[in-house]
């Protein structure tokens, strides 16, 4: 057991940890930074996996940019003078088996499945290697995605708006 | 006078009668003296048709002149052809004759009637009818084509009617008016019938070319029987119009009508329509045809001169007598002597009217009495009347220096040289026998009338000479009854001119199987001697002659035989009748009551049809009725039943799946909450069972 | 050489999917709801990453990792958009209250 795994296990139990925090927590300023402490597990899983660029981007656009934006909904829905920032839950016991036989099975098929594994491989220039493919392969993607966004701000504050 | 003129003179005849109609019928009511324009028209016809006869006489006397437009013309159409329907006169000798007697009865009529009917209401009615008649009946006579023919046919028909029952207050003038009409329609019918197996036959109308194409051997369903049958039903118009056996009920009733329309209608012209239209088809009568006209005529002939020998009505007693001399003529073209028949309506018509007019002139002076048993004596109130009177009756009787002799003699040897050659010498009997009737009773009219001494002294005394306007006509008459204006022999028509030149029989279209021996057609007039332009074979031509002179004498012995018991009855008193009638009971009676033909069809054809109707009314309201309310009660009982189907079972079942939907409804509202989770737990479930399933089948 | 393989990131994957669900599932607040969704982004994420580094194809995973990123930035804002619209107009953000789509 190598420093790798001792890694992989912290962040592995970080994330899973407080993802069930997230999920089972009443106060939802708690289960928001929760989820806080989630992303940046899996951040740490992404690091571990070769993908640093991405984990940087977890960190930023999800800590910094997703997770502020859900706190900002919070705060605009929940009256500010209500302590009790909290939720109810519903359908406990069919979510529970519903969502225990569906971790189950997918556990199931994701262990007992044969895989293409050719072992972890890492590449020299994540940031780099990105950075061409979207220049090249991935151009029209990117662009679409960045129009993608544009709409989806204006559609926001459309929405929002009214 | 061109050709031209004479068919546009033959148009003015016709139309001009039709104007006087219109003019007359129009302004009768505002203009007292509208009659005067009709009178007017009818001399210009008259005039006219005296113009045609002779210059058609004159100077086309072998050429028929003909003039068509086209009417009709559908051109080719499938299955019948080519069918043009044209429309024309046709101005052959015959035709401009009957233009003439028809012009010249009818102007007389005319002139008869303005004394005749004066002081009726509806006076100008009355000269307005009498044009439309005129105008119909020339139209039968100036037609080329057999369609336009049937058109006026009924347009006489209508005229009849109008003027039958032109006293229509009367219950007896309107109830004979319809009688003549609707037993006018059953000859029609057949008429009507045999004009339809002409049209589908040989897609046309027109006389000649009909004639043409049965000589070039089209025959009605290519068979000679049909073409007799079209032949008799063709003659059944005739049979309905002039009034033969067993349709001749209608006449004697007829004379509920004015009598100068009797003299011009029922006497002279319309009746002879019938045997103009024998005349017109006489080319193609088969022999069967010709055997079966022949057998009417001789029934025609006979029952009504049995009848006439008791009546009492001046009028009917010379109605059965026109029956009677009809059947004459009938019987005459049966036996293939067409110019004689011919002959005898011309003369008929003459002698005919001027009996009717004569008795019009009795009747008028007697006020309206009918009955001979109380007339009697008039001989010296009424000289002129019982001089044409006697005139008219020796004309009928066939006594020498008359015109009827001439005729008369020619249909009886003509009938008996038809006996001597085919064997039928039934039709020469019968002949002799009417004859012998015939002067028997027309003495028995005009002793009973003119002779005697007076039984109503009253009416007597009242009794005159008849005004001038109607003395004329009857002198005209008496005049046109003498032999002199168709033969210089009294004794031998055939010498005259209007049977040598004028009156020649056409040669024959039938088939030679289908027809008689002795009949020839134009292409073998070489074996036949042609005699006075008749063209009849060798053996008729020597049968005629030899029959000639026996016949002669014979119908001479049996009319004067017939006038002998006449006077020896009725002038002598040495029988005395009534004792007669009384041991001859039934036969009187017979006779008195017109042989029960009107009771016959009262109860065959009338009581039938009503006993029929009351049949078929029960069968409709039984059976019909019966069936119709059986399917719809049996409709409802199945409507019964399938409501009762569709209210149990098909609702039941409709009920039942909106029950069951219902009850799903419920279970499954329960998962339908609206709340999206509720459906995402759901999806996931479904998204679960599918994965297992993948799993499985890995 | 490590004990970690392939499977232990796509278990984790998998658990993090079911939470996400489960979160998605039970909570009535809706932001709580957005919160399971990006639990269930990330699942996916991890699953993309993993598959690419084990499956030697590095870049392309981490490529289609990076626009579930973005795509989740679009969705977390039009979905804020969408939660403060309901705020405004039932004056909560309670999910179950929000059953219109029964009707």
């Amino acid at each position: 057991m190598n420093l790798y795994d001792i890694i992989f296990y912290l962040f592995a139990a970080v994330t899973l940890v407080s993802a069930t925090f997230v999920v089972f927590t009443k106060n939802v300023i708690y289960a928001a930074y929760n989820l806080l402490l989630t992303l940046f597990g899996i951040a740490g899983l992404y690091i571990l996996l070769g993908a640093d660029f991405i984990g940087i981007v977890q960190l930023i656009i999800y800590v910094g940019g997703i997770l502020i934006l859900l706190l900002f909904g919070v705060m605009l829905t929940n009256k500010i003078t209500d302590v009790q920032i909290k939720t109810g839950v519903l359908q406990v016991i069919p979510a529970s088996v519903a969502v225990g036989m569906l971790a189950g099975i997918l556990i199931l098929i994701m262990t007992n499945m044969s895989w293409r594994d050719f072992g972890l491989s890492t590449p020299d220039k994540t940031i780099g290697g990105l950075g061409t493919l979207l220049m090249n392969e991935y151009i029209i993607i990117f662009e679409l995605l960045g129009m993608l966004l544009l709409i989806a701000l204006i559609g926001a504050a459309n929405i929002a708006r009214k | 006078m061109n050709e031209t003129t004479l068919v546009s003179l033959s148009l003015f005849i016709l139309f001009a009668p039709l104007a006087g109609f219109l003019f007359t019928v129009l302004s009768g009511k505002k203009l007292k003296s509208a009659y005067l324009f009709e009178i007017f028209t009818i001399s210009l016809v008259l005039i006219s048709s005296i113009t045609v006869l002779f210059v058609k006489l004159a100077y086309y006397t072998d050429k028929s002149i003909v003039s068509e437009i086209g009417w009709i013309d559908l051109g080719i159409v499938p299955v019948l052809g080519k069918i043009a329907i044209e429309l024309g006169v046709m101005i052959d000798n015959i035709s401009a004759i009957m233009l003439f007697v028809v012009a010249l009865i009818s102007a007389l009529v005319h002139y008869y009637s303005i004394e005749y009917m004066k002081g009726d209401k509806r006076y100008n009615r009355y000269f307005a009818y009498l044009g439309i008649f005129t105008f119909s009946m020339m139209g039968i006579v100036l037609t080329h084509n057999i369609l336009m023919m049937y058109i006026f046919w009924e347009l006489v028909g209508l005229s009849s009617y109008l003027l039958i029952g032109f006293w229509y207050e009367k219950k007896s003038a309107s109830d004979a008016a319809k009688k003549a009409f609707i037993v006018n329609r059953i000859g029609d019918l057949g008429m009507f019938a045999g004009i339809l197996i002409i049209f589908i036959t040989y897609h046309t109308f027109t006389f000649s070319k009909i004639f043409e194409s049965i000589a070039a051997g089209v025959l009605p369903f290519n068979s000679e029987f049909w073409l007799s049958m079209t032949g008799i039903l063709l003659f059944c118009g005739a049979i309905g119009k002039s009034a033969q056996f067993p349709l001749h009920v209608w006449l004697p009733d007829a004379m509920e009508g004015p009598t100068p329309v009797s003299a011009l209608i029922h006497a002279a012209t319309m009746v002879a329509a019938g045997v103009y239209l024998v005349t017109r088809i006489f080319v193609m009568l088969t022999g069967d045809a010709m055997l079966f006209i022949a057998i009417i005529g001789a029934l025609s002939a006979f029952i009504p001169a049995t009848i006439a020998l008791t009546q009492t009505d001046i009028k009917k007693v010379l109605a059965y007598s026109t029956i009677s001399q009809l059947g004459y003529m009938i019987m005459a073209l049966g036996v293939g002597a067409y110019a004689f028949g011919f002959f005898h309506l011309v003369t008929h018509a003459f002698f005919k009217a001027g009996l009717f007019l004569g008795s019009g002139s009795v009747i008028h002076s007697m006020h309206h009495e009918q009955d001979i048993m109380k007339m009697g004596g008039l001989k010296k109130k009424m000289p002129v009347t019982y001089w044409t009177f006697l005139i008219f009756s020796l004309a009928i009787s066939g006594i020498p220096l008359s015109s009827g002799f001439l005729s008369k003699d020619g249909i009886l040897a003509s009938a008996l040289s038809f006996g001597s050659l085919t064997g039928y010498y039934i039709f020469a009997v019968t002949g002799f026998l009417v004859a012998l009737l015939t002067a028997f009773y027309m003495f028995r009219l005009l002793i009973l009338t003119f002779h005697g001494e007076p039984k109503d002294h009253h009416k007597y005394e009242h009794a005159h000479e008849s005004p001038l306007l109607m003395i004329a006509p009857l002198v005209t008459l008496a005049i046109l009854s003498f032999f002199a204006f168709y033969t210089m022999n009294p004794f031998d028509a055939q010498k005259g001119w209007v049977l040598s030149k004028w009156v020649t029989t056409p040669a024959s279209v039938v088939p030679e199987s289908a027809r008689y021996p002795f009949m020839v057609q134009s292409g073998e007039v070489n074996h036949a001697e042609i005699h006075g332009n008749i063209t009849h074979s060798v053996q008729y031509t020597e049968a005629m002659h030899s029959a000639h002179y026996p016949a002669m004498f014979i119908s001479l012995f049996v009319a004067i035989l017939g006038i002998f018991i006449a006077y020896m009855f009725y002038s002598k008193k040495k029988i005395d009748t009534d004792k007669l009638a009384g041991s001859l009971g039934p036969v009187y009676k017979f006779s008195l009551n017109k042989w029960y033909f009107d009771e016959f069809y009262q109860a065959v054809f009338v009581n039938g049809t009503i006993g029929l109707t009351l049949v078929l009314n029960w069968f409709d309201k039984y059976i019909v009725d019966g069936i119709v309310n059986g399917s719809a009660a049996l409709t409802r009982m199945f409507s019964s039943i399938s409501g009762f189907f569709d209210t149990y079972v098909v609702d039941g079942l409709v009920n039942f799946t909106a029950y069951f939907s219902g009850f799903v409804g419920i279970i499954l509202r329960k998962f339908q909450t609206g709340k999206v989770q509720t459906y995402l737990i759901l999806t996931v479930f479904s998204v679960l069972i599918i994965v297992l399933m993948y799993v499985n089948y890995l | 050489m490590s004990n970690i393989g392939l499977n232990h990131f796509l278990i984790i994957s998998s658990i993090l999917f079911s939470l996400g669900i489960f979160g998605v599932v039970t909570r009535k607040n809706a932001v709580m709801v957005l919160m399971g969704i990006e639990l269930i982004l990330n699942a996916a994420n991890i699953n993309f990453v993993a598959f690419s580094a084990f499956g030697n194809f590095p870049l392309k995973g981490q490529m289609m990792a990076l626009f579930v990123i973005v795509l989740a930035a679009a969705e977390a804002a039009i979905a804020l958009a969408i939660v403060l619209n309901i705020y405004k107009n039932f004056n909560n953000v309670n999910v179950d209250e929000i059953d219109n789509l029964r009707e």
